[in-house]
C-alpha cells in the first residue's frame, strides 16, 4: 500500500514537473526559513480574515439582491410587516431570518471585516514601530498602505449594501462631503449616485465595487505583498547570531505550514464563535433607509469613526467669529467639510505613505536593514508613532462623543471643546512623553549592561561597608542591549565651496540635516566595551 | 550552517562588542522524554477529534433545528451552527499548532541573505538589451523615428478617452446639478405628517410640540420619491410667540409661533431630528450641530455654519398649514455653486417646474 502510494505520488510529481518545472519552486520554498515572533502573526490575521471574508461573502451573494427597487415586506419579522423597503434590505432580512445559518454567515462576514481592518492597522503599527519598512521594504510598505486604504473601501462599500437607515445616513454624509469639493464636487456626486442622492443605482454600483473591483485589487496586491516578503526574506528581531545578512528561523515546511496553516483555522474558529454569540449590525432594528428618521448614539463601523470624529470636531465658526464656510464671487467654499473630511485624512495618510522616505532622509543610511529595531532604540520614530495613534484615537473618541458623554455623564459640548484643543496638544505631549520613556528604557539597558542584575544578596565587606551583589548579564542579554546602531545626525557639506560659490542642492541637504537633528540630536549611545570595563573596575 | 557574520553595522571600532552567535538550544520535554512525546501526540489527536465533533455539531444543528416558526429559534440555530463551526475550526488549528510546537523541529536554522541589487553584469546586460530594442524599433538610436514616437504616444494618451468619455458621461444621468437648489414645496401645498401624509391643522400644533413633515402628495410620486423626500422633509414646531425672535424680512413666514424649518442639516445633510423643547434647540445626532429655533435656527454649536433654511408657511381657509413657496435657498450642505443657484431666479424656476 505504502509503496504503491509513493509510486503514485512520484508519478504525479513527475507528470507535473515535466510540464511546469515545479521542482525548482518546491526546492526553493519548502525549506525557506521564517523567524519566529508573535507580532509576525498580525499580518497573518489580516490575510486569514480576508479569506474568511471571501468564503462567507460568496455565500451572501447567493441570497443578496443588489437592487433599490421598492418592495413591501412580507416575511416572518413582525415589526417589518408591510413596511416599504428596497429589495436590498428585504433580501438582507430574508437571508437573516429565512435562510438557515444565513444570519450566522452575515455576522461572520461583518465580524471578519472588522477584524480585517483592525489586523491591518495593528500589523502596520508593528511594521512602523520596529522599523520593518526600511530598505529594501519601502515599496512593500506602500503596497501594504494601499491594502489598508482598500480595506476601508471594501468595508464601507459592504457596510452600505443592506440599505438600512444607518448606512443610508452614512452615504448621505459621503454625499455631503463629496459636494463640498470645489468646482467638481457637485458633478462627482452626480457621477457616484447617478443623479440626485440617493438615486436608484447606487446599491448595484456599490455591490460591483464590493464584490469584484475592490476584492480583486486586494487579492492582486496581497499576491504582490507576499511575493515581496518571500523575495526580501522576513525581518527578524535582534539577538545573538541575527544580522542584517542572515535569517534565523524555522522552515516553511513543515513548521510554518502547521503553525501558520493552523492559525488560519484558529482565526476562523474565533470569528465563528464571536459571530455565533454576538449580534452585529442588526439592520432589522434600524429599519430600511428613509431620509427622514435618524437615531442618536449610532456609530459607523470603527474604521470610519475617525473621519466622523473629525467632522464633529471641526467648528462651523472659529471662536464664534470667523466663518469656516467662505462665500466669495458667488461661490461657496466649505472649510468645515474640506478640512476634516478631505484635507486632514489626506495629510494623515500621505504622511503614513511617505514615512519610510522621511526617515531615510534623516538617517542618510543606504544599507539594507533586516534586523528590527526595538522601539526604545528609535525614540523619535516611536514618539511619532504614538503621537499619530493618539491623534487618531482622539478623533475616534470625538466620533463617539455622544456615547462617552452618556456613559460618563459629561457634557457633550464640553467634550468637543476639550478635544478641539486636545487634538493639537495631546499628540505633542504623547510624542514628548513617549520619547522620554524610550530614553528611560535605553538608560535602564545601559545600567543593566554596566552593573548587571540586582541579586538581592547583601554582602558586608571587611571594613564594614554593605554592598548588594550584582550579577553581570550573560552575553546574549548584553548583546541585545548593546547591539543597536548609534546613529549620529547628518553632517553636510558647507553652503559655499572654497571659491565662495554657493553649492547646488544645499537647501535640500540643510533640510535633511535639520530632520536628522530632530531625530538624532538627543540620543543614548549603547555601552562600549571600554565603558563596561571601567564600570567593572569601579566595583572591585 | 550556523556560522555567524559580524553585524553589518559594527560601529567600525575594534572595541565594539562581539555578536555572541546563536544562543544555546534547549531541548523540549518531548525531545528527550518518550512519555512526553507520546502525551503530546495524544493531545494533538484529541484536538483533531474535537474538530470532527464540531463538524458533526454544525451539520446536526443545520438539520435538527427547525427555524421556520419563531425568530428565537433562528437565533438558536445560528448559535448552534456557529459553535459547531468554531469547534471544527479551532480543533484543527490548535492541533496543528500544538503538533508544530511540541513535535516538529524547533532548532532554528540559519540562511544567508543576498543583496537584492542585481549584479553589475546583469544590469549592464539589461541596459544593453533595452538599448538594442530601442534602436531596433527606432524609438531612439541612430535612426530615430520621432514622428512615430510622437504620434504613437499621442494616440495612446487619447485612446482611453474613447472609452472613458461615453462611460463616465452616462454615469451621472442628466448632470443637472441645479436640482440641488429646489425641493417640491410649492405655494399652497399642505404640510402633512411623515410618513402617512395626513394634513396638519394649525390648532393641532400645541406649544412645545414638534411634527415631522412631508409635502402633500409626496407619497403619490411614482418617480423620485426618496430623492424628493431627502430634500423636502421639514420640522414644524410651535413656540410661545413671546420666545420667538422673528427674523428680519421673515415677519410673515410663521403663524402664531408656528415655524417650519428644513430638517436637512446644513453641515453634511443628516436629518436634524432631535428637538429640545426647553431650550428650543435642534440637534443633529450625526455631528451635533445645534440650531436655535427661537432665533432663526441659527447655529449655536457644532460644525454647521449656516442656519437651517426656513419654509414660509401660512394657514388656508380650512385651518390647515400650507407652504407659501419653496425654500428661498438650497437646503442641506453647502456646495460650490450654492449661491449661484439661488441668486438668479429661484422663483422663476419654481414656476417653471411646477407644471
Amino acid at each position: 500500500m505504502g509503496t504503491r502510494l509513493n509510486r503514485a505520488a512520484a508519478g504525479t510529481a513527475n507528470y507535473v514537473d515535466e510540464r511546469t518545472s515545479i521542482g525548482g519552486f518546491v526546492k526553493f520554498f519548502a525549506r525557506k526559513l521564517f523567524p519566529d515572533h508573535w507580532s509576525f502573526m498580525l499580518g497573518e490575521i489580516a490575510l486569514y480574515s480576508f479569506i474568511i471574508l471571501l468564503l462567507s461573502g460568496v455565500f451572501l451573494t447567493a441570497f443578496f439582491v443588489p437592487s433599490m427597487t421598492i418592495v413591501t415586506y412580507d416575511g416572518p419579522l413582525e415589526t417589518m410587516q408591510g413596511v416599504e423597503m428596497s429589495e436590498a434590505f428585504a433580501s438582507t432580512l430574508h437571508m437573516s431570518f429565512e435562510v438557515p445559518g444565513g444570519l450566522l454567515m452575515r455576522q461572520i462576514h461583518h465580524w471578519a471585516a472588522l477584524l480585517f481592518t483592525a489586523a491591518i492597522v495593528t500589523h502596520m503599527a508593528r511594521v512602523f514601530f520596529t522599523g520593518a519598512f526600511r530598505k529594501p521594504r519601502e515599496l512593500n510598505w506602500l503596497v501594504g498602505f494601499t491594502l489598508m486604504i482598500l480595506s476601508l473601501a471594501a468595508g464601507f462599500s459592504g457596510y452600505s449594501l443592506p440599505d438600512d437607515v444607518l448606512s443610508g445616513n452614512g452615504l448621505r454624509i459621503i454625499e455631503g462631503v463629496t459636494r463640498s469639493i470645489p468646482i467638481l464636487g457637485e458633478y462627482i456626486s452626480f457621477w457616484i449616485f447617478g443623479g440626485e442622492f440617493p438615486g436608484e443605482i447606487l446599491i448595484p454600483r456599490l455591490f460591483t465595487m464590493h464584490i469584484l473591483l475592490v476584492p480583486g485589487l486586494i487579492l492582486a496586491l496581497i499576491a504582490l505583498h507576499l511575493f515581496l516578503v518571500f523575495l526580501h526574506k522576513h525581518t527578524q528581531y535582534p539577538g545573538g547570531g541575527r544580522t542584517h545578512k542572515n535569517v534565523v528561523g524555522l522552515p516553511l515546511f513543515p513548521v510554518y505550514t502547521a503553525k501558520a496553516g493552523g492559525f488560519f483555522f484558529v482565526v476562523f474558529g474565533v470569528v465563528a464563535l464571536v459571530a455565533a454569540l454576538f449580534t452585529i449590525n442588526p439592520v432589522w432594528n434600524y429599519g430600511p433607509y428613509d431620509p427622514s428618521p435618524v437615531s442618536a448614539g449610532t456609530q459607523p463601523d470603527w474604521y470610519i469613526l475617525f473621519i466622523d470624529g473629525a467632522l464633529r470636531l471641526m467648528p462651523g465658526w472659529l471662536f464664534d467669529v470667523i466663518p469656516m464656510e467662505w462665500e466669495f464671487w458667488g461661490y461657496t467654499l466649505s472649510w468645515n467639510l474640506l478640512i476634516p473630511a478631505v484635507i486632514l485624512p489626506g495629510l494623515f495618510f500621505g504622511f503614513l505613505a511617505l514615512y519610510p522616505w522621511i526617515e531615510a532622509w534623516a538617517t542618510g543610511d543606504r544599507g539594507e536593514k533586516h534586523v528590527l529595531d526595538r522601539p526604545r532604540n528609535a525614540p523619535v520614530r516611536t514618539g511619532l508613532g504614538v503621537a499619530l495613534i493618539t491623534f487618531y484615537v482622539i478623533l475616534v473618541m470625538e466620533g463617539s462623543n455622544d456615547i462617552i458623554a452618556n456613559l460618563f455623564h459629561l457634557s457633550l459640548n464640553d467634550l468637543t471643546y476639550f478635544f478641539r484643543i486636545g487634538i493639537f496638544v495631546i499628540p505633542v505631549l504623547a510624542f514628548w512623553i513617549t520619547r522620554r520613556i524610550a530614553f528611560g528604557l535605553q538608560r535602564k539597558d545601559r545600567e543593566l549592561v554596566l552593573h548587571g542584575n540586582e541579586t538581592g544578596r547583601i554582602v558586608r565587606h571587611e571594613h564594614g561597608e554593605y554592598i548588594e551583589v550584582h550579577e553581570p548579564l550573560d552575553e546574549q542579554e548584553r548583546w541585545l542591549r548593546v547591539g543597536y546602531e548609534d546613529i549620529a545626525p547628518l553632517e553636510i557639506e558647507p553652503e559655499f565651496n572654497d571659491r565662495g560659490v554657493r553649492r547646488k542642492g544645499y537647501r535640500w541637504d540643510r533640510f535633511k540635516q535639520r530632520l536628522s537633528r530632530f531625530y538624532f540630536e538627543q540620543r543614548i549611545s549603547p555601552v562600549t566595551p571600554e565603558e563596561l570595563e571601567e564600570a567593572q573596575h569601579a566595583h572591585h | 550552517m550556523s556560522t555567524v557574520d559580524k553585524p553589518a553595522e559594527d560601529h567600525g571600532a575594534p572595541e565594539a562588542f562581539e555578536d555572541p552567535g546563536l544562543p544555546y538550544h534547549r531541548p523540549r520535554r518531548a525531545d528527550v522524554d518518550e512519555k512526553a512525546e507520546k502525551r503530546a501526540e495524544r493531545q494533538v489527536a484529541a484536538l483533531f477529534g474535537i474538530s470532527i465533533v464540531g463538524t458533526v455539531v454544525a451539520i446536526g444543528a443545520y438539520f435538527a433545528i427547525d427555524m421556520s416558526e419563531e425568530i428565537d429559534s433562528i437565533r438558536f440555530a445560528n448559535m448552534a451552527i456557529g459553535i459547531g463551526i468554531f469547534l471544527a475550526m479551532i480543533g484543527i488549528g490548535l492541533g496543528a499548532i500544538h503538533w508544530a510546537k511540541t513535535l516538529m523541529r524547533d532548532h532554528e536554522m540559519v540562511e544567508e541573505r543576498h543583496e537584492l541589487r542585481s549584479s553589475d553584469e546583469s544590469r549592464e546586460g539589461a541596459i544593453q538589451n533595452l538599448k538594442d530594442g530601442a534602436a531596433d524599433s527606432g524609438i531612439s538610436g541612430i535612426k530615430r523615428r520621432g514622428l512615430l514616437v510622437g504620434t504613437g504616444v499621442a494616440a495612446l494618451l487619447a485612446a482611453p478617452l474613447a472609452i472613458l468619455v461615453p462611460q463616465l458621461g452616462n454615469m451621472g444621468a442628466d448632470w443637472n446639478t441645479k436640482k440641488f437648489a429646489h425641493t417640491m414645496w410649492r405655494k399652497g401645498m399642505r404640510l402633512t405628517r411623515d410618513p402617512d401624509g395626513t394634513p396638519i391643522k394649525a390648532a393641532d400644533v400645541t406649544i412645545g410640540s414638534a411634527f415631522h413633515v412631508i409635502p402633500e402628495g409626496l407619497n403619490d410620486l411614482e418617480h423620485g420619491l426618496i430623492e424628493e423626500k431627502a430634500k423636502a422633509v421639514v420640522l414644524l414646531l410651535r413656540l410661545d410667540p413671546r420666545d420667538l425672535k422673528v427674523q428680519e424680512g421673515r415677519e410673515d413666514w410663521s403663524f402664531d409661533g408656528i415655524v417650519a424649518y428644513s430638517k436637512i442639516c446644513t453641515h453634511v445633510g443628516c436629518p436634524v431630528a432631535l428637538y429640545e423643547q426647553q431650550t428650543h434647540h435642534l440637534l443633529c445626532p450625526c455631528h451635533q450641530s445645534t440650531f436655535d429655533v427661537a432665533d432663526g435656527a441659527k447655529v449655536v454649536f457644532g460644525p454647521a455654519k449656516r442656519p437651517l433654511p426656513q419654509l414660509p408657511i401660512a394657514v388656508d381657509d380650512e385651518g390647515y398649514i400650507i407652504a407659501q413657496s419653496d425654500f428661498h435657498e438650497p437646503i442641506g450642505p453647502s456646495y460650490w455653486t450654492r449661491l449661484k443657484n439661488t441668486s438668479d431666479g429661484l422663483s422663476d424656476s419654481t414656476e417653471e417646474s411646477s407644471h
